[in-house]
């Protein structure tokens, strides 16, 4: 929140805003051009880093050189009592390979849609001419019209230099404007063509390097040091380069592990106890069995499911500045949303005139439309539209000194020509310039009150409209009803936070009576009103010490602490360099109800990835149905009461198994690029849901794949 | 089969854990939430220089239970070593080092797994002053760590998690105490034997001598069932009629196991303050019971062969005083909690039956377990499955306002991998080590085959899960096996420990976070099925493996 009101017509977005990358998820032309990445993958220093899939790799190897040296020992070695035909170790070697490639490949496929994105903004990188200047004085020449200027690469300014951009000029690097206002376009970074304004001093002042000015001329203050701009941070982020884990990723990765290492004692201790019932099992199915328990599903895919999620932040024009907040996104428990712009269109709108005991309704309209037809604001405006809309039409231009609005003197109005000023604005204000030269009458004033307390209590701003002739003597006319749109469909979506255990709260300047009722009509949980960034600030340590992740946006210099210490803050583009630092998000639309799509994806991310780890070890139990008869039914005969799936053989059941093993893996990438389908629903409800399609799903789904597998295997000869 | 009689009885026990609920459960709130001391405890406390209002922290706390628990484990294994020397030994020489060892580690891991033969093994004095005081002491401590890690739990950003000499006082003279004296007394009234007579010497009715043991019996029966201890006082155990008469003190017996680890859900419930929560858990730990309870059951009454079918079930190694069903439910009782106890010879169930005793000890004793270390079993998978449910909801899974995060993932997860860990190794080593194997295929398995395997599975699975219970068929005084059981024994009770307090002392250190829709509820039927699957997915898919080796492979057959 800014409390310096901009007199510039508001950053629109929304417009012309061309979608940065399509939303199409996944296509076969992705999934070729991912394959070469996925084989250099395979580079065991890579795959080190994801143990689950790491153990694959050297159960893929390790079977590969014993499918190699098999021939010269004799042929395959029987297994459990069962016999094996010649080609099964080399089918399980390939198919445990393909199990690798394809984990890699989903991967790559998440990785190639931030490339796409990264080379566009690398473009934006490209070194330009600096105009630097050197010796740059502020009080002597703010302006750098007189001193000397030199030619400088790009990526050679430091922190702290001053450089000069001149209309069609690329911004050299990211910085703030110390002198001059200039319109620059901005598309290369938020993907919207309509240029924006930014200029020194107040909250626009901020320019991104890669972008370029197209009018007029300023003086801009490097901020970021070389290779650390904010466009170097978006590759980055794009290309999942700096993509850290985040505490869930990381929890959920040590519970893999635990379930890999019990898997893995499992296949170690399982032929010395078989030795004593002459049931050995060969390698080859051992290294299968390693493979079908293990989690391999979710290990394959938790990368790619980490760097789609923040790929669909950047889709939604949103930077996350680490995974971190994404994550903490979907824990959010309160959020602080800004009236203006969020809640309301951002401006009030007269909606009606009321005149005091006395007079008449066209004097009131007359005067409140000639005092605001010098009022370039959208309130001013429709002061005088509606004015018309009721008959009444006072000209265009105004006649006479123009009065205009300050904090101080909180009223505006107009000194006509022949002596009579017009005055509107808050109540206390007018009522004490009308008393300048006399009192007002207690019966107009009651019946003022009156009038001005109902406005306020139904959420609107009442301005009050007052006259004083040539003489001095005042006279109070009435009210003008100022009423804040609230958005449409706000209610319905705040219910639904509701139902996700996440509270609203609805942060405004206004006095509490129009908080109140705006908060009412609107369906927030709660309202600070008359609040001041440090009310703010307060609010959130509040919120956090009673153990809630508070999320909120701002734009102004003085939003930055209360950003840097909420969980989650979203920083407006439009926003000042120290207010995108102390976030940790950036919204590139500047859309402040953004807020609800980023909890949303946050919340998706976790329920992906809970989902497929789910999934993944449900499958687990019709594997077990798959592999423990056929690895022991030679011995023990009686074990094939447990092959309920009636595979074919022993080995055409080992190597189903490990085929769906690998062919699952495939089938979910696009499931982990686009996400789980997320609702707001409670807790409870959403649980439910995905027990029943993750859990239950996943115990029936491997049944019924790795029988339909064998029916294939079943005709290799041999099998 | 009288299946009215069976209901009854399962009806009856129903009823009386029922009404002990409330009652035991808040009584042992009281009694670890009190701020004040007994006079004799107050004694106590200054003779062993403890300021009970000082709270420890989890590494204090913990240091407090090694030490505790390694001075035991040497007086019990010196006792039994200077056995020859003590005075009402019966004449009985020193136990073996080997035997001693593992004796020692069984009791102290609150295991009482028994490699001997107790009536020609061990004397009156280190029945009593040795293997009854572990009794004692081993059950004040597991419930000392269930209670420190309920306190993990309410507690807001705590460096402490209580003080262990505290809890490990109040729970014997509180809690183990009174309720063995009242136990006792119900025992001899049954008919339980309680007396120093050493040996008497008969003759039998055929016109043979036989030499009848006698010995203080009821005292150490009713803490041993109390505590979910399980050492016998007799080799025959609970089937032996000086240990258990009939069949009301077979019943009796049950309700001595289960009181404690059923009723500490409500503990559980009222110190976190939200009773739901621990029905919850409660709910999930009598389903699992009921049903394994069910297939066990009917696995007996429906054993093929010419014998059982003439007994209308598998009466092999059951008492006929007891019949199929008071054998049956004393034996799921006896290794769902980690008691341990037998009145009827596992080793002699059917196939499938005798998977059973080995499948609730696989699940890790949670089901209501043994004391304190079911619950604490307990709240650990439900770590686990707050975790996988919190993932499924969209949120950073949070457990009674604690969040689930790296660490405390990484202690639960730990805790989930040692038992298993413990049991496969034991087992794989027994058999693959040759001299090892050499001695146990010659000496240890009275069985050959699929049954001698299924033998020392138990034996590993029964020793890493402390439950004691043994299927009888196997030798276990042997170098190998006291050795590698008692260390089994002594890891299966001491890792989870440490990993249970750590994860005591890390909820503790956290701030509580408020519940809201967005929350996982965890006091609803949902969640209790989803700890159910949790609970026996990670046991059946560990197990799976071996068992089909070994009673699925004989079952099936």
């Amino acid at each position: 929140m800014s409390t310096t009101t901009s007199t510039m017509a508001p950053h629109k977005p929304d417009t012309t805003r061309t979608p940065r990358v399509q939303q199409s998820t996944f296509s076969a032309e992705q999934l070729i051009s991912a394959i070469p990445g996925a084989v250099r993958k395979l580079n065991p220093r890579q795959m080190w880093r994801n143990p689950v899939m790491f153990i694959v790799e050297v159960g893929a190897a390790f079977t590969t050189v014993l499918a190699v040296a098999e021939p010269f020992l004799g042929g395959p070695a029987s297994s459990g009592g069962s016999t094996v035909p010649g080609s099964f170790t080399w089918g399980i070697a390939v198919w445990l390979w393909l199990t690798v490639l394809f984990a890699n490949l989903a991967e790559s496929v998440a990785e190639g849609r931030g490339k796409a994105q990264a080379e566009s903004l690398r473009k934006t990188r490209t070194s330009t001419m600096a105009h630097k200047v050197t010796g740059y004085s502020f009080t002597g020449d703010p302006a750098a019209t007189t001193t000397p200027v030199q030619e400088s690469s790009s990526a050679e300014l430091q922190l702290g230099d001053v450089v000069v951009v001149t209309a069609g000029d690329l911004i050299p690097g990211d910085g703030d404007i110390i002198w001059g206002i200039a319109s620059v376009d901005e598309s290369a970074i938020t993907g919207e063509s309509a240029p924006v304004v930014r200029e020194s001093g107040g909250d626009r002042s901020a320019v991104t390097g890669g972008t370029r000015v197209l009018s007029d001329r300023i003086v801009v203050k490097i901020t970021s040091k070389p290779g650390e701009t904010f466009v170097d941070r978006m590759i980055g982020l794009v290309e999942g380069a700096s993509r850290q884990k985040t505490p869930n990723e990381i929890a959920l990765n040590i519970l893999l592990a635990s379930l890999t290492i019990i898997f893995v004692i499992v296949t170690l201790t399982l032929n010395p106890i078989a030795s004593y019932s002459a049931a050995t099992v060969s390698l080859p199915v051992l290294v299968a069995l390693l493979v079908c328990l293990i989690p391999t599903t979710i290990g394959a895919l938790l990368s790619a499911i980490g760097i789609a999620g923040m790929d669909r932040l950047v889709q939604h024009n949103v930077l996350a500045m680490s995974g971190r907040a994404v994550e903490a996104a979907g824990d959010v428990t309160t959020l602080l949303l800004d009236k203006t712009g969020t809640i309301t269109y951002g401006n009030r709108r007269a909606s009606e005139f009321v005149c005091v005991d006395g007079v008449s309704a066209d004097e009131l309209i007359r005067t409140a439309a000639l005092s605001s037809l010098a009022d370039p604001t959208p309130e001013g405006k429709s002061v005088v539209d509606l004015a018309g809309v009721k008959g009444i039409h006072v000209g265009e231009f105004a006649v006479g000194d123009i009065i205009p609005f300050t904090a101080q003197t909180r009223m505006s109005g107009l000194d006509q020509p022949d002596g009579i000023q017009i005055r509107k604005g808050a109540g206390s204000a007018v009522i004490a310039w009308i008393e300048e030269n006399g009192r007002v009458a207690s019966s107009v004033l009651a019946d003022l009150d009156e009038h001005v307390e109902r406005i306020a209590k139904s959420g609107g701003t009442p301005l009050v409209v007052a006259v004083k002739s040539a003489t001095g003597e005042g006279r109070i006319l009435g009210v003008v009803h100022l009423k804040d749109i609230v958005k449409e469909g706000l209610k319905e979506r705040f219910a639904e936070m509701r139902a996700m255990g996440i509270r609203t709260v609805m942060i405004t300047g206004d006095n509490p009576l129009t908080a109140k009722a705006i908060a009412a009509e609107a369906g927030v949980d709660d309202y600070l009103a008359e609040a001041t960034p440090e009310d703010k600030l307060a609010l959130i340590r509040r919120e956090q010490q009673g153990g809630n992740l508070v999320a909120m946006t701002g734009d102004g210099t003085n939003d930055a602490p209360a950003l840097a210490q909420a969980d989650v803050g979203v920083a407006m583009n439009t926003g000042t360099s120290a207010a995108k630092e102390a976030g940790n998000m950036v919204d590139l639309d500047s859309d402040p109800s953004k807020l609800i799509d980023i909890v949303r994806i946050g919340k998706q991310l976790l329920i992906t990835r809970g989902a497929l780890t789910t999934f993944s070890i449900a499958n687990d139990i019709a594997k077990y149905f798959a592999i423990i008869p056929a690895m022991f039914m030679g011995v023990f005969p009686g074990l094939a009461v447990l092959n309920i799936m009636g595979l074919n053989s022993p080995s055409s059941a080992v190597l189903s198994a490990i085929i769906f093993n690998a062919v699952v893996i495939v089938f979910l990438i696009p499931l982990a690029l686009r996400g789980v389908k997320y609702r707001p629903l409670s807790a409870s409800k959403i649980l439910s849901r995905n027990l029943l399609v993750y859990g239950v799903g996943g115990v029936i789904a491997p049944f019924i794949g790795i029988k339909l597998i064998d029916l294939v295997v079943g005709l290799i000869p041999g099998f | 089969m009288d299946v009215f009689f069976a209901v009854l009885q399962v009806a009856t026990l129903a009823l009386i854990l029922t009404l002990l609920y409330r009652p035991l459960g808040d009584y042992m709130a009281r009694i670890y939430t009190s701020s004040k001391d007994l006079k004799a405890e107050r004694g106590f406390y200054r003779v062993i220089g403890v300021d009970s209002r000082v709270e420890q922290t989890w590494q204090s706390y913990l240091r407090g239970v090694l030490a505790f628990s390694v001075v035991g484990l040497l007086f019990v294994y010196l006792l039994q070593r200077i056995q020859a020397v003590l005075p009402y030994s019966l004449g009985l020489p020193a136990v073996p080092e080997g035997l001693s060892f593992n004796t020692a580690a069984s009791f102290v891991a609150n295991t009482n797994w028994q490699s001997y033969s107790p009536d020609v093994t061990m004397g009156y004095t280190v029945q009593i002053a040795g293997l009854a005081v572990q009794n004692f002491v081993s059950a004040a401590v597991g419930i000392a760590i269930a209670i420190a890690l309920v306190r993990g739990f309410t507690r807001r950003e705590s460096t402490t998690i209580g003080n262990f000499w505290v809890d490990l006082t109040r729970g014997i003279l509180r809690l183990l105490l009174p309720l063995s004296m009242v136990g006792a007394v119900v025992l001899l009234v049954g008919g339980v034997i309680q007396n120093f007579n050493g040996f008497t010497e008969i003759t039998t009715l055929s016109g043979g001598l036989q030499n009848l043991p006698g010995g203080p019996v009821a005292s150490q029966e009713v803490i041993k069932n109390l505590g979910t201890n399980g050492g016998g006082f007799f080799n025959a155990n609970a089937s032996h009629p000086f240990e258990n008469p009939n069949a009301w003190t077979s019943l009796f017996q049950n309700v001595l196991m289960l009181m404690i680890p059923f009723s500490l859900p409500r503990t559980f419930g009222r110190m976190v303050g939200n009773h739901k929560q621990g029905y919850a858990i409660l709910a999930v730990m009598g389903t699992i019971f009921v049903a394994s309870l069910t297939f066990l059951t009917l696995f007996e009454l429906n054993g093929a062969g010419t014998a059982p079918e003439l007994a209308g079930g598998a009466m092999e190694g059951k008492e006929q005083r007891f019949g199929i069903f008071a054998s049956t439910l004393f034996g799921s009782t006896s290794t769902l909690t980690s008691t341990g106890a037998v009145n009827s010879m596992h080793d002699s169930y059917t196939s499938l039956g005798g998977m059973m005793p080995m499948l609730n000890m696989m699940l890790g004793e949670v089901a209501p377990g043994g004391v304190g270390s079911g619950l604490y079993g307990m709240l650990v998978l439900a770590i686990i499955a707050v975790f996988v449910g919190g993932l499924l909801v969209g949120r950073t899974p949070e457990y009674l306002g604690k969040k689930i995060g790296p660490k405390e993932i990484k202690l639960a997860s730990l805790y989930i991998l040692v038992t298993p860990t413990i049991v496969l190794l034991g087992t794989a080593l027994s058999f693959a080590i040759p001299a090892v194997r050499a001695d146990v295929e010659s000496t240890s398995i009275w069985n050959p085959g699929i049954h001698g395997l299924s033998e020392v599975l138990y034996a590993f699975t029964s020793a890493a899960n402390n439950n004691g219970s043994a299927f009888a068929g196997l030798t276990a005084n042997t170098p190998w096996f006291n050795t590698a059981l008692g260390v089994a024994m002594l890891l299966g009770r001491f890792i989870p420990i440490v990993l249970v307090l750590a994860l005591a002392g890390s909820l503790a250190a956290q701030d509580k976070v408020p519940a809201t829709a967005g929350t996982l509820p965890t006091h609803r039927p949902q969640f209790v099925g989803l700890l159910i699957g949790v609970t026996i997915i990670i046991t059946a898919l560990t197990y799976f493996p071996v068992l089909a080796l070994g009673p699925l492979a004989e079952g099936l057959q």
